[in-house]
């Protein structure tokens, strides 16, 4: 058993502690906005804040976590797509198969809450998840745009 | 569990055509085929109008990313002379195709075909309906159907001020008899199709909601992990169930086909997490001692091979070469590449003695659906598959080797839904790779420069002989020769050379080749288009001058590489320590060219500023996803040259994540300029085409700032360090 706070809940799972909070959030809690990509941290498509943090969630198990620890899933960055980043990704057309999407919006979300007006150094670093479609001048635009709303 | 199944399909279908804006599986909304027969008869199988004016299209290709979905939508809505406002759509299902005799024709969506290939019927099928609807509302008024219009979704009669909505006469269109001619509107008169209209599948993927196959869940599913034997061609000899059948969530462990076993448990970690600890012992059969280096010596033994299968062929290439002023020789070499879909092979399946059904991301929903009925044993009646949105999809998702393992492993469960799902590691070791090619070629100069000869030998890997040997051509694999063909509306060599030999030695692996994003047409102009720089510079001549002397025959090739050359900057000074390259090709019916602007540190290291791209695909039905797919492109076609390769150690992939197979990241990643210059009298494929011009624009220009020629692909390997 293990106690989490995700998108603002305290909820009880029935998982091993060896369980990866990504499978934890998909399969335990169901939602399935917070994909699988590599397992391994390389590719960011599992990226959720962790008291404002992005990490990736493939790499944490849910023994290491606390209940205190607030857990943000891309279900719970805004009720309506509403998150600045959300919206400039609707204007700028950001995704295209969209899979990686949740992850580049949590982390981009995420730079966007420690510097508000990144440089494109900042966006370099910030931003490593994978986009295999690739969207990434658009990410880089919808970072501005949203860094500029 | 037939009811649940019926529910869940039927909620499944109706929230797929629900609306692109809320797309949500549920399984509680009493919904029978009877009622969805009443509420909203179909106009035509293109055309569904609802009572309150939603028009919903039926769009039979698969959407992977690419945004053929919302084109295809813009392209009916056109014809239609809908309100965009009101356009949503849905899936057809392949099950429904083949008992309707094909009414929607073909579902493969690859080789950039989505919307080049069914733009002529899908536009007739929104024409016949605008006309069925027109009709049915002139009847009603009893007036000439002539003297009524429709624009946005109205019909109006102007002569007695009449209107109405097409949801209002819908049902009475319904029951018409579609016209026998229809007439289709003029590019230059587009007022949806042609713009850079919102895709329709963009607000679910921004907040969650959006379900991919991965995602997906019925009632009682189970959840199943698996591992092919890592040596193509090998096979399970055993494994020992007694080791996992106790630990958590594990309810089955099941062999598929000879090579597989797979892990069914309540969760896919907990099948997972099982599948590793059980102890498999493979019997890896003739291909364990397979390797890179044995692969490599096989396709270098086809360079000068006697017999080859020839592509293009004029005059005497070898002669002309032999007698020329200038002799040039080079050889070029590209590796095995995975697609790397960001979202893993998975399917699920639902295997009952009486149907079978499948759920899944699929480029081809008529090939899974003959995967199914083989791989299930039911006949085609009793089977059905539903497409989800790809996680990506780049050629890999047209293969159905995991929709037959997942209903392999439902079948050994019947009445329980199991969802198999891949590891990242299982699909990058059992990918339908980048086929392995090298490429001899050889070219003889005049005194003046001028090529007198050109002979391009290719050796390696045949797609079809993999995927489909039904399609060799008295053994010869057409799909090898793409952008080097003598002529052809799909991809034709743009260069006049009096004596020229392109041929093909046939070198097959045991590692599996397939369809991947732009594939064939990707090495060939890299073979093609940095050796023209090669020869540019043995004949003391500008790379763009040289291409143009041989391009006069070739105007729409020439225009793309004029405009790309253009944009770069070509012929003015660069700024310090940026360098340029260019180069064109034609593929997927496209006019492609790219120049690239480079620098390269003294310690090798590259980085890519800025690339222009010119496209001419002919029509452009959405010139933002036009453009994205161009971007998109780049990054695809940058991975693959900057870093990928999957090599064969054992019999086996040695690269099983992205650790080791690399793609660009965001901050190597160029600016990109695209220009877009359609000329409105063919129709070009955009989702590939560009991809192979960003490899050759980038090599050419690291020739120009370090003097080196990188010929052996993924540029990684190369060394491109200075004193």
């Amino acid at each position: 058993m293990a106690k989490l706070t995700i998108n603002g809940k305290t909820v009880d799972i029935d998982a091993a502690p060896d369980t990866p909070l990504l499978w934890a959030i998909r399969e335990h809690i169901g939602l399935t906005g917070t994909k699988y990509g590599c397992g391994v941290g390389q590719c960011g498509s599992c990226t959720v804040h962790i008291d404002g943090e992005a990490v990736r969630s493939c790499s944490l198990t849910v023994g290491s976590l606390k209940a205190d620890q607030k857990i943000v899933t891309i279900e719970g960055l805004s009720p309506d797509a509403s998150h600045p980043i959300q919206k400039a990704w609707l204007q700028l057309e950001v995704p295209q198969c969209g899979y990686c999407q949740s992850g580049m919006i949590m982390a981009a979300a995420a730079l966007l809450a420690k510097k508000p007006k990144p440089t494109d150094a900042d966006i370099d670093e910030a931003m490593t998840n994978i986009c295999r479609c690739g969207t990434y001048n658009r990410v880089r635009a919808g970072i501005k745009l949203a860094a500029n709303a | 569990m037939t009811q649940v199944l019926d529910v869940s399909r039927r909620s499944f279908l109706k929230s797929s055509a629900a609306a692109a804006g809320a797309f949500t599986l549920g399984f509680s909304v009493p919904f029978t085929a009877a009622e969805a027969q009443s509420a909203t008869p179909e106009v035509n199988a293109w055309v569904v109008i609802k009572p309150d004016d939603t028009v919903v299209v039926r769009i039979a290709r698969s959407e992977m990313g690419q945004g053929t979905l919302t084109g295809l939508a813009q392209l009916v809505a056109e014809e239609l002379e809908a309100d965009w406002s009101k356009v949503t759509w849905e899936y057809p299902t392949p099950g429904q195709n083949v008992a309707r005799n094909r009414v929607w024709k073909n579902f493969s969506t690859g080789g950039s075909r989505g919307i080049r290939e069914s733009h002529q019927y899908v536009r007739e099928g929104g024409a016949a309906a605008r006309m069925m609807l027109v009709e049915a509302a002139a009847k009603e008024w009893g007036v000439p159907a002539a003297e009524c219009k429709a624009a946005k979704g109205v019909i109006t009669h102007a002569a007695s001020g009449r209107s109405t909505t097409y949801g209002k006469v819908a049902s009475a269109a319904a029951k018409l008899e579609p016209p026998k001619e229809v007439k289709l509107k003029a590019a230059s008169d587009w007022t949806i199709a042609g713009k850079p209209l919102k895709r329709l599948d963009t607000v679910d993927k921004l907040s969650g909601k959006q379900i991919y196959g991965a995602d997906f869940k019925l009632p009682g599913m189970l959840n199943a992990a698996i591992k092919d034997c890592p040596v193509f061609g090998g096979k399970v000899a055993s494994f020992d169930v007694g080791k996992i059948e106790k630990m958590p969530g594990v309810k089955k462990v099941v062999k598929v086909g000879e090579s597989a076993v797979a892990v069914v448990a309540d969760m896919w970690w907990q099948a997972k997490t099982a599948l590793d600890a059980l102890p498999i012992t493979w019997d890896e059969g003739p291909n364990a001692k397979a390797s890179s280096e044995t692969i490599a010596a096989m396709l270098k033994e086809g360079l000068t091979a006697e017999q080859a299968f020839v592509g293009n062929q004029a005059g005497d290439a070898k002669g002309a070469i032999a007698g020329a002023v200038k002799k040039v020789e080079a050889t070029y070499s590209y590796p095995f590449q995975n697609h790397a879909c960001m979202e893993p092979m998975n399917a699920t399946a639902l295997w009952t003695a009486e149907k079978c059904e499948v759920w899944c991301p699929t480029q081809n929903g008529e090939a899974a659906f003959a995967a199914t009925v083989e791989a299930s044993g039911h006949p085609a009646p009793k089977c059905e598959v539903y497409k989800i949105h790809l996680g990506g999809g780049f050629g890999r998702r047209g293969m159905t080797d995991y929709v037959r393992q997942a209903v392999a492993i439902a079948k050994q469960m019947p009445g329980t839904p199991v969802k198999l799902l891949w590891s990242r590691e299982e699909d990058m070791l059992h990918g339908r790779y980048h086929p392995i090619t090298m490429a001899k070629m050889s070219a003889g100069l005049d005194k003046d420069g001028n090529v007198v000869g050109l002979h391009m030998r290719l050796s390696g890997q045949s797609i079809l002989a993999s995927v489909n040997p039904q399609g060799l051509q008295s053994g010869k694999d057409p799909v090898v020769f793409q952008g080097l063909n003598p002529d052809g509306p799909e991809g034709h060599f743009g260069y006049e050379i009096p004596n020229i030999l392109i041929d093909h030695a046939m070198r097959n692996s045991h590692v599996p080749a397939g369809f991947w994003r732009g594939v064939n047409l990707n090495h060939n102009a890299i073979y093609v288009e940095c050796f023209m720089d090669e020869l540019a510079q043995a004949a003391g001549v500008d790379p763009l001058e040289f291409r143009r002397r041989m391009m006069k025959n070739h105007p729409k090739h020439l225009a793309v590489l004029e405009a790309a050359a253009k944009g770069i900057g070509w012929g003015t000074k660069a700024p310090d320590g940026i360098f340029r390259g260019l180069c064109q090709t034609m593929g997927f019916g496209s006019y492609v060219a790219a120049g690239a602007e480079v620098s390269v540190k003294k310690d090798g290291s590259v980085k890519i500023h800025r690339i222009v791209a010119a496209t001419n695909p002919g029509h452009v039905v959405n010139p933002d996803q036009v453009a994205a797919q161009v971007e998109g492109s780049f990054v695809y076609g940058l991975s693959a040259m900057l870093y990928q390769e999957c090599t064969v150690k054992g019999g086996r992939i040695v690269e099983e994540n992205f650790d080791s197979y690399q793609p660009l990241r965001m901050d190597e990643m160029p600016k990109v300029e695209s220009i877009l210059m359609p000329s409105d009298d063919f129709w070009g494929g955009v989702g590939e085409p560009t991809i192979a011009v960003a490899a050759p624009a980038v090599l050419n220009a690291i020739f120009a700032a370090t003097g080196k020629r990188v010929r052996s692909l993924p540029l990684r390997n190369a060394d491109l360090r200075r004193a």
